[in-house]
């Protein structure tokens, strides 16, 4: 993949996070392999994935959208994962991802633009943006958190270039339907491939971004390389992994979970502290690594910034 | 016989040995008051399941030894749904009663879960040989079908929590209506004339009754 470099490039601040986690990974190697030996469980191995050679990204931009919040380590980030096209349990991802090939990739762009229809490869998507860290919180429909740093460009510069039309009413974006490398798609936990949606003014506000890394680095395949999606004031499944595919459409998409129980996801799925999931409260949530349930903010603490996209629209309704 | 009640008592320590290990080594995972939860709800479930089984195991092998057994494997269930619950109260909402009492009220799961909780309280505290003694078989009997509401209810408690994917806990309601079922099915045999049946229907708590003690 093609990553811009500017020229100076600074000591990265996470040298510590590495060290961090080998520390852990060898620990669990070795309590992985001492047990093996004393027990034969089965609940072995519940992190034995391997995590592949990244390519770094050097001198990132720092967004003023970055919170000063203390960071997930990468470890947290890269094995507590929800990503069901391989699996539902939170560690299958980190488990079995690896067996998607992300290279080559291109996004098939189509639908209510001036430019035409074309398969974009990931190169010349990624060659006119400048790549900033932006430090998001991420808060989940299943009520925990985390604080991720990711590496991306706003959304909005990337829809710009394919010139929507008055028509482009919604952005549809699909996920890599691959059954034959994603096993979980290859059972009907939900209708593949994953499908998701933003109206065109959230799409185009500056918090929506396409994410290519965490932690300076490209992204693990457990977190949806080469591009996904990261919109910090909806609940984390919104931020749709591994996209193959934008559309520019007229009508509202539904997107998965919609589709697979309608009374508890809806399309907008803002973080609401106010709107109960019908089966849990999402008035607090649990930040991953913390101890206490800490209150839920509306927007996820992003109301400043997107509040005024859902003036005189009832949250309660549209979920 | 009585040989294997110790091995069989350790073996049930197992799942808390693991959860142990995990705690030491970091394996827990990123978010361990969830995994926690998970793995006390799984072993509940599961020693319910298994202490279910013994009577109709012991109806159709005929192995009178296996009610020994009984006994432990639900006091095991109670101890795995202590740790569940009071992962719960304490690590996960740290005696916070007000929220507690919201979410028992509100979320149904929880409801379920903690009546499957509250329903086993009695059989645990009935299931010395002096209280069975006390309430004399008959009542003991009766007060201990409690323990298919208690199973139900987590089984349902399961169900109703899970995100999407309702395989896991539709294993659990599968084995408990089997176990269930064939209780139903041994009630009607015996009430059938002509058919014997060499013990009590309702689980039999001379027979059950652990000798040792």
């Amino acid at each position: 993949m093609l990553i811009k470099q500017a020229p100076d490039i600074r000591s990265s601040e996470i040298t510590d996070e590495r060290l961090y986690r080998n520390r852990r990974q060898f620990i669990q190697a070795a309590s992985g392999a001492a047990m093996g030996a004393v027990a034969g469980a089965t609940v072995l191995g519940q992190y034995g994935g391997a995590l592949q050679a990244q390519e770094p990204i050097p001198n990132l931009q720092k967004s003023p959208f970055s919170t000063d919040e203390a960071l997930n380590s990468y470890e947290d980030i890269t094995t507590y994962n929800n990503f069901y096209e391989f699996g539902m349990d939170k560690g299958d991802p980190a488990r079995y991802a690896d067996e998607m090939t992300i290279a080559p990739w291109s996004v098939r762009v189509e639908g209510e633009m001036n430019k035409p229809a074309a398969d974009v490869d990931i190169d010349d998507i990624l060659r006119p943006h400048t790549l900033e860290e932006r430090i998001y919180r991420l808060r989940c429909v299943e009520a925990w958190s985390m604080v991720v740093p990711w590496v991306g460009f706003p959304l909005g510069d990337l829809i710009k270039r394919f010139e929507p039309t008055s028509k482009a009413n919604f952005v549809k974006f699909t996920t890599l339907y691959r059954p034959e490398e994603m096993r979980g798609q290859r059972s009907r936990t939900m209708e593949w491939p994953y499908v998701e949606g933003l109206r065109m003014d959230e799409a185009l506000n500056p918090l929506a971004i396409i994410a290519v890394g965490v932690y300076g680095k490209t992204l693990l395949n457990q977190q949806g390389p080469p591009l996904r999606l990261v919109v910090p004031w909806k609940y984390g499944f919104k931020s749709i992994k591994s996209i193959a595919k934008i559309e520019f459409v007229e009508e509202q998409p539904r997107n998965s979970w919609n589709v697979s129980i309608p009374n508890e996801y809806g399309f907008y799925s803002n973080v609401n502290p106010e709107v109960d999931h019908p089966r849990w409260s999402q008035a607090r949530h649990r930040p991953i690594g913390a101890f206490f349930r800490v209150p839920t903010l509306m927007f996820n603490g992003y109301a400043d910034q997107v509040a005024s996209l859902y003036d005189g629209m009832d949250l309660v309704r549209n979920y | 016989m009585r040989r294997l009640k110790p091995w069989v008592f350790a073996a049930c320590l197992i799942p808390l040995g693991l959860l142990l290990w995990r705690g030491f080594t970091g394996g827990l995972t990123a978010n361990p008051i969830e995994y926690i939860t998970h793995r006390t709800g799984d072993w509940t479930l599961r020693f319910l399941l298994i202490a279910l089984a013994i009577t109709p195991l012991r109806r159709m092998t005929g192995w009178s030894g296996l009610a020994q057994f009984r006994r432990m494997l639900g006091l095991f269930a109670f101890f795995y749904a202590t740790l569940h619950f009071s992962t719960y109260l304490v690590l996960d909402f740290f005696f916070a009663f007000d929220l507690i009492l919201d979410d028992i009220v509100e979320r149904r799961y929880v409801t379920a879960g903690f009546t499957g909780f509250v329903l086993l309280i009695p059989l645990a505290l009935t299931s010395s040989q002096r209280m069975i003694r006390r309430l004399g078989g008959e009542r003991w009997r009766r007060l201990h079908r409690l323990v298919y509401a208690a199973a139900t209810a987590g089984v349902v408690h399961y169900l109703w929590l899970v995100k999407l994917d309702i395989r896991p806990p539709m294993v659990y309601a599968a084995i408990l209506a089997v176990l269930l079922g064939v209780r139903l099915w041994f009630r009607f045999a015996r009430a059938r004339p002509g058919v014997t049946s060499g013990v009590d229907s309702s689980g039999g708590v001379p027979v059950d009754a652990d000798p040792v003690r």
